[in-house]
């Protein structure tokens, strides 16, 4: 089983994003679930998101302690939380930043400017789907294909086609 | 059938959906789950054909499934927590009117302090009311519960509303995969709704809920008893013909390899996921442990509850609420109707996060029993 860990800032999309990585996940045949921090909603305060994934039917229901991947929609968080939590020896994480990003110590820490591909194909600065790209091609995880097919199912028509756009862009970045 | 990712209050929302409600009160404001939002759209892109009506307040909205059910419609609601404290007053008078109305409850705990956070303390403080109550394990549980509790409900025999329990957040915020009946199927296996007590007929008035001296009260409350001794047959033929229309399987119990266990852990909802992962862990390291999961609360299956844990030595009871003083409800029940050596565990109330470490310390306190009732997951008096 693999699990991850998104962090955002509530109006982000981080519990979405967790959402259309299990879909995606069960589209390429697998079992998968997903869900929020469990919390109060508010908008700007961090928030994170939970997906597994699994070849098996997943029993498992408290909350992602130990995630392999940890993905970061927001690099101002990284000083607000501890982003690096429980992640797993051999985990990577990716953050959303135009910096360069070194303070991993010896994790692998891959950096997209999300924002920039966000905001040059959306027109605003909503990632939490361009990075599923991004973990895509990374990762292997998850096809680009389902990825691509449950952003058109979860926002259908014009948003749903940009969204795509912009989410092949990160991908054929990473 | 289609196969989805989703939430269980989706799932629940699909579930209300295919039995085809005719009225669905609903207070639509917090503790509110997104069940009713769901079935808003449904009513409203006419997927749905019933009167979906907004009320001013939970109270309002249970009192409104009454007198839709007592004119003879199949009802729909939902609510959680506060919601249900809220209720409370006519919750009784449903089953004493003998309504078969189908709610879900996102269990949720109740204030104060205030929490929006899971436990299961709401519905049970309903457990003495005459509705049926099922504890669901998943997402699928949920819709697969709420289609096999109108079945029931509506059974002659039975006549009594039914509760459908899913913890909150644990499944009513989490996506999984679903299967989703096709209409035809759950056409066969619950056919429209044509009540024989409950009708609102101008050349047969009837009156429910009417005043009862002590020369009627009395035997109308045993006819609620007897209503819920009957409802346990009627729950195991439901749950057959479910299987052989769905292929799931379902019982008022879930034995988990309770036969050679030494110890079987006793739990309701979604915490038994969690369980039987860790008992499969323990296992490879020899333990005999098991997990008996109580499905249905209401009516308390007593002789399935025997029959699976004949064998082994000790029982621990996991309890999401508590009855101050006594333990969890479950325990106590247990202790009443049971006759085994047995513990008490209060865990995760008000949504502190059950891990397979918590399992694993009721595990061992039922190995080496310090007392009666433990509540395991407290903070240490320095963190």
């Amino acid at each position: 089983m693999i699990e991850i860990r998104f962090h955002g800032r509530g109006g982000q999309g981080a519990v979405t994003a967790a959402e259309i990585l299990a879909k995606a996940a069960f589209k390429d045949g697998k079992y998968a679930q997903a869900f929020p921090f469990f919390g109060v909603e508010r908008r700007g305060a961090p928030v994170m998101a939970f997906t597994r994934i699994d070849d098996e039917p997943i029993r498992i229901r408290y909350q992602v302690y130990n995630p392999n991947y940890v993905l970061v929609l927001d690099d101002g968080l990284t000083h607000v939380v501890d982003v690096f939590s429980g992640l797993k020896d051999n985990g990577k994480i990716i953050v959303n930043t135009d910096e360069d990003f070194k303070n991993g110590g010896d994790t692998e820490v891959y950096e997209i400017d999300a924002t920039k591909i966000a905001l040059d194909t959306l027109g605003i600065n909503i990632v939490n789907t361009i990075i599923l790209g991004y973990f895509a091609k990374k990762t292997g995880e998850v096809s680009i294909e389902s990825i691509i097919e449950v952003i058109k199912e979860v926002f259908p028509g014009k948003i749903g086609e940009k969204n795509a756009t912009a989410t092949m862009k990160a991908y054929e970045m990473a | 059938m289609t196969k989805e990712v989703m939430t269980a209050n989706k799932a629940v929302a699909e579930a209300a959906r295919l039995v085809k409600p005719k009225v669905i009160p609903v207070f639509p404001i917090t503790p509110q789950t997104s069940i009713s939002e769901y079935l808003a759209q449904y009513v409203a892109d006419g997927d749905i054909d019933a009167k979906y009506v907004k009320v001013e307040s939970e109270h309002s909205a249970i009192s409104a499934a009454v007198g839709a059910s007592g004119a003879g419609v199949r009802v729909f609601t939902a609510t959680s927590s506060q919601g249900l404290m809220l209720m409370h007053e006519i919750i009784f008078a449903a089953a004493g009117m003998r309504v078969p109305i189908v709610m879900a409850n996102a269990n949720r705990a109740i204030s104060a302090p205030l929490s929006i956070w899971n436990d299961q303390q709401d519905s049970i403080a309903q457990r003495d009311a005459g509705w049926l109550q099922t504890y669901v394990e998943d997402a699928q549980d949920a819709l697969d519960s709420t289609l096999m509790a109108y079945k029931i409900s509506e059974n002659d025999d039975v006549l009594l509303p039914s509760m459908v329990c899913l913890d909150g957040f644990i499944l009513t915020h989490t996506v999984e995969p679903v299967d989703i009946p096709n209409q035809e199927d759950v056409n066969k296996f619950l056919p429209s709704y044509n009540p024989k007590h409950s009708f609102l007929d101008p050349k047969e008035p009837m009156t429910l809920g009417a005043l009862a001296d002590p020369g009627y009260y009395f035997e109308a409350r045993h006819a609620i008893e007897i209503g819920m001794e009957k409802s346990i047959d009627v729950i195991k033929k439901t749950c057959k013909e479910f299987e052989e229309i769905f292929g799931r399987k379902y019982d008022l119990v879930e034995n988990y390899k309770c036969d050679d266990a030494e110890i079987v852990l006793v739990a309701m909802g979604s915490v038994c996921s969690t369980i039987k992962a860790v008992i499969d862990e323990l296992r490879e390291e020899g333990e005999k442990i098991g997990l008996l999961k109580i499905r249905v609360y209401r009516p308390f299956p007593v002789d399935e509850i025997n029959d699976a844990i004949k064998n082994c030595k000790k029982l621990s009871i996991l309890d999401k609420n508590i009855t101050f003083g006594i333990g969890g409800a479950l325990y106590s029940d247990i202790k009443a109707k049971i006759n085994k050596e047995t513990y008490g565990f209060i865990i995760g109330l008000g949504g502190r996060d059950i891990t397979p470490d918590t399992i694993k310390e009721v595990y061992e306190k039922t190995k080496n029993p310090e007392k009666d009732v433990t509540w395991v997951g407290l903070k240490k008096e320095d963190d």
